[in-house]
């Protein structure tokens, strides 16, 4: 392999975040390297999601802190973190389905977009050589998730699948350096999983960009991801290379229950 | 033509592109669509990389008279290679892409390739697979480097190496291309093309530039086709059609081949590209037709009345104006206003706008399907041909179709009709050889230099050739009369409510068949007339239902009485089957073909009954349902006696 596994690009230190009474997580800390595929497991409702949503900001923990390539954030939010090259999928797809998939990938070049409302409106001189620059991003990201074939099909007629992969597509249109999958194979048949296991590590190989995912699939985990860490209940309770993790008796019990 | 003079030289494939390059160099001669764009080669740009392909090969110790074989999608590089193959003297092999990897084995082994062209990592990867059984296998090129970091095999190489290699050797040795173009002749092998061997090993077709150029001449100047067409080129390259339409077709008149973005893109590629020349086998008409009529229903009511209006007038005279026979002028008018309302913008969705000449083959067309391109505007035509004669011994004439024929032998093609029935044709398109088969090659050519086609036909008052059966299917009755089961069964099977059809008469008195109704039609048909059903059995053997097949069988028994020899294959009785014919119960091939023999020995009870005289016959079957469980099916089956027709001249049967 080329790959290679570099320096922690994202460190989070003790983060805690609660709703109200509930805590979501507590105490959390895990770091993830440059060019890894770094996976999150756990039961329904350990925190997964929420851990994503910390690292991009939509959640703001009430303790800790997020390093990211030696900067402290203690106060993430969407903009900064889409800023700092940190993109993502959502369990459930958000795209706009009345838009075709091109339209859809193009929201995903918005925050590289220079020219100003009155010159795009105009569509003229600098703003169409970028939207035309912008345009050319993203047909090579349909090239590489292979959609050609539904370029400029409205997202809400194609099949759930699909969606998905398009979902793929918006993020990887904003060129990230590291890369969220809120459950990216979830819903999908074997066929499905393959090809978007292919995506996956194939962007992680050809572009070194390093992917933070949560999946329920744990063939698919203990595949592709290099590290993992294991939520329950909010805590950690396990982090480690996948056959670390799947002789941790703490991971076990978390998942058989208690007495096994 | 300004060519006329030097046309003499122009009896091989590389020798046909340097001329391209040197009249309309910058003309399109190929082109792709690649993100999102259409990328061109002009017929200058092809002849470049031809070159450094070409040059590339030989510095790499490619052998005169060898063997390339060329895996992928249609891609210029792809058709690019083929020529560059030939200008070396070699003979390039194309094979299916979606072959599995141990199907690709044999031709591997068989034509002993060394050097081996493939698309991408897929293809790569089947034959890495191979790659022990392949032990003379030398050098592998891919196109698509998508994929491909990883793969450090030392005889694996990116193909724009190869042309950079190539480029740097033409520098060194600028008269090699020349002196190997030279060298060639048009008696030299082309390609080889390996037949889908249904029975029996694959075998390796050798045809010649003679053979190819012969058949895309006659073929150019039958339809008047001009270098500025537009086609299409989506079908497999290691197919004959392919190989005739989108190179050697393309390589004589210099017309431009466009190349899809996908497989799954083709239907927008073809309404972008809006091809001039077209060609399609009937099941991708018939996938369109379907759509059409799907989409028409949702339509606003407005709409479908405005479909429907017109449609009936493009059926009562479009096909007539096509074929330039007279038409009312009142009709005329309609049909003018209908092109504007209808057959216009439904041709233009179908990609079909600029089609000057289109064409099937394949498999029968049914003619309905093949009455409404036609009655469109569309000038949809059916061609006869297999692998051994280049895809080109029948073409129908413009303003000359008939539903049921093939056409008229093709201009410099002799065809003749054996005592048996069969089709033996003659021409300069004829293979040269089987490869490495001479004992095949002695049995497919007679003494008299025919090739016999293994298809039985008979020729129509006005020369038109009608394909009838295989000619291993075709039998005898008991009169001796001609039997082609296979005919009849089609024939049946055009009927929307026929699903199979099994017919018997082979040394027998009388023509009887078995029928599968086709559940979806027939059950559509029966919740309109308010008949209750609980499954295909009970459907199956329902009196209406009985009715209805009935009456398509004596339909088909008043067509068979005009056809002279085959008037005695009318079918004197029937009756339905209880269960479908399933490839799980061995009665059907894969490919949905029947298997007769199994088929008469394991409902033998039936045909007694049937040639028996009984009225019903009780049987049981064992079936296998999906699920891989067992069971039994019972029924007391129903025949019935038919109305047929007395020949003229003859007494009633």
């Amino acid at each position: 392999m080329s790959r290679q596994i570099g320096d922690v690009v994202l460190d989070l230190k003790k983060v805690s975040l609660s709703f109200g009474g509930v805590n979501a997580l507590t105490d959390i800390s895990f770091d993830v390297r440059e060019h890894e595929i770094r996976a999150i497991i756990g039961p329904n409702g350990a925190g997964k999601s929420s851990m994503l949503n910390v690292i991009n900001g939509v959640y703001r923990p009430q303790q800790g802190e997020i390093i990211l390539r030696g900067q402290h954030f203690s106060k993430m939010n969407p903009y900064k973190a889409a800023k700092a090259g940190i993109s993502r999928t959502f369990q459930n797809i958000a795209l706009f389905k009345g838009m075709n998939v091109i339209d859809n990938l193009m929201t995903g070049r918005n925050l590289k977009i220079q020219s100003n409302l009155i010159q795009q409106a105009l569509w003229w001189g600098p703003a169409r050589r970028e939207e035309l620059a912008h345009r050319a991003k993203v047909e090579e990201v349909i090239d590489f998730l292979e959609i050609q074939h539904i370029r400029k099909t409205p997202v809400g007629r194609l099949p759930y699948g699909l969606q998905k992969r398009v979902d793929l597509g918006r993020a990887l249109a904003m060129e990230p350096s590291i890369l969220l999958l809120d459950e990216p194979m979830a819903g999908m048949n074997v066929e499905e999983k393959q090809d978007m296991c292919r995506f996956i590590l194939d962007l992680n190989d050809q572009f070194g960009t390093t992917i933070v995912l949560i999946e329920h699939d744990m063939a698919v985990v203990m595949d592709i991801s290099d590290r993992v860490v294991v939520l329950d209940y909010g805590k950690k309770i396990g982090d480690g290379d996948p056959d670390e993790v799947r002789a941790n008796p703490d991971v076990i019990s978390a998942y058989l229950g208690a007495s096994h | 033509m300004p060519e006329t003079a030097s046309s003499q030289a122009l009896d091989t494939f590389p020798r046909l592109l340097l001329n391209h390059a040197r009249v309309r160099g910058g003309k399109a001669a190929m082109r792709e669509k690649d993100l999102g764009i259409w990328q061109c080669w002009t017929w200058q740009g092809v002849a470049d990389e031809v070159r450094a392909l070409a040059c590339g090969l030989a510095e790499m110790g490619f052998r005169r008279g060898e063997n390339v074989a060329i895996v992928g999608d249609n891609r210029p590089r792809m058709y690019m290679m083929m020529t560059a193959v030939q200008s070396l003297g070699g003979v390039p092999v194309p094979l299916y892409q979606d072959a599995v990897a141990n199907e690709m084995l044999f031709v591997l082994v068989d034509a002993e390739i060394r050097f081996l062209f493939v698309e991408d990592q897929e293809q790569v990867d089947k034959v890495l697979e191979l790659q022990e059984q392949l032990p003379q296998l030398k050098h592998l090129f891919y196109d698509n480097p998508r994929g491909m970091r990883h793969y450090t095999q030392p005889f694996i190489h990116d193909v724009r190496e190869l042309m950079e290699m190539g480029r740097i050797h033409n520098r060194n040795h600028p008269d090699l291309l020349a002196t190997a173009i030279a060298t060639g002749s048009t008696d030299d092998v082309s390609v080889m093309l390996y037949t889908s061997g249904t029975t029996g090993k694959p075998k390796g077709v050798r045809l010649t530039h003679n053979a190819f150029i012969s058949a895309a001449r006659g073929g150019v100047e039958f339809d008047h086709l001009t270098a500025e067409e537009d086609i299409l080129s989506y079908l497999p390259m290691a197919w004959v059609g392919d190989h005739l339409f989108s190179f050697a077709q393309a390589m004589v008149t210099g017309f431009t081949i466009n190349c899809p973005e996908s497989a799954e893109t083709v239907m927008n590629d073809l309404r972008e590209i809006g091809p001039t020349y077209y060609f399609a086998p009937p099941r991708v008409f018939e996938n369109l037709l379907t759509q059409v009529m799907i989409r028409m229903e949702d339509a606003s009511a407005i709409k479908q009345k405005m479909f429907h209006y017109f449609m009936a007038v493009a059926r009562r005279s479009g096909a007539e104006i096509l074929d330039g026979k007279p038409v009312s002028t009142a009709d005329r008018v309609l049909y003018a206003l209908g092109n504007f309302f209808v057959f216009g913008p439904l041709k233009n969705v179908l990609g079909m706008s600029r089609v000057r000449v289109a064409y099937t083959a394949g498999a029968a067309i049914g003619p309905d399907l093949f009455r409404f391109y036609r009655s469109i505007g569309i000038n949809l035509k059916q061609l006869y041909g297999q692998t051994e004669t280049c895809a080109y011994v029948c073409l129908q004439p413009d303003g000359e179709i008939k539903f049921d024929s093939v056409g008229k032998p093709a201009p410099g093609v002799e065809v003749k009709i054996a005592d048996n029935g069969e089709i033996l044709v003659k021409g300069p398109m004829l293979l040269k050889e089987y490869y490495k088969r001479p004992d095949a090659t002695a049995e497919a050519i007679n003494a008299d230099g025919y090739f016999m086609t293994g298809d039985a036909g008979i020729f129509d008052d006005e020369g038109h050739l009608k394909i009838i059966d295989r000619a291993k299917d075709v039998g005898k009755m008991a009169n001796g009369a001609m039997f082609a089961p296979n005919y009849i069964e089609n024939k049946l099977k055009f009927f929307p409510y026929v699903k199979e059809a099994v017919v018997f008469g082979d040394r027998r008195e009388m023509v009887c068949a078995f029928i599968n109704i086709d559940i979806g039609a027939v059950g559509n048909w029966a919740e309109r007339r308010g008949i209750a059903y609980s499954g295909y059995t009970d459907l199956a053997a329902k009196e209406e239902v009985y009715g209805l097949i009935q009456e398509s069988i004596e339909q088909i028994n008043g067509e068979l009485v005009g056809e002279g020899l085959l008037a005695d294959s009318q079918i004197h009785r029937f009756l339905i089957l209880h269960k479908e014919l399933d490839p799980d119960d061995d009665e059907l091939t894969r490919t949905r073909k029947v298997r007769r023999g199994f088929v008469a020995e394991k409902y033998g009870v039936l045909i007694d009954a049937l040639y028996g005289g009984k009225d019903s016959q009780f049987i049981e079957t064992a079936v296998k349902f999906e699920d891989g469980r067992q069971g039994k099916v019972a029924a007391d089956l129903v025949i019935r006696d038919l109305k047929t027709f007395g020949v003229a001249g003859r007494e009633a049967a």
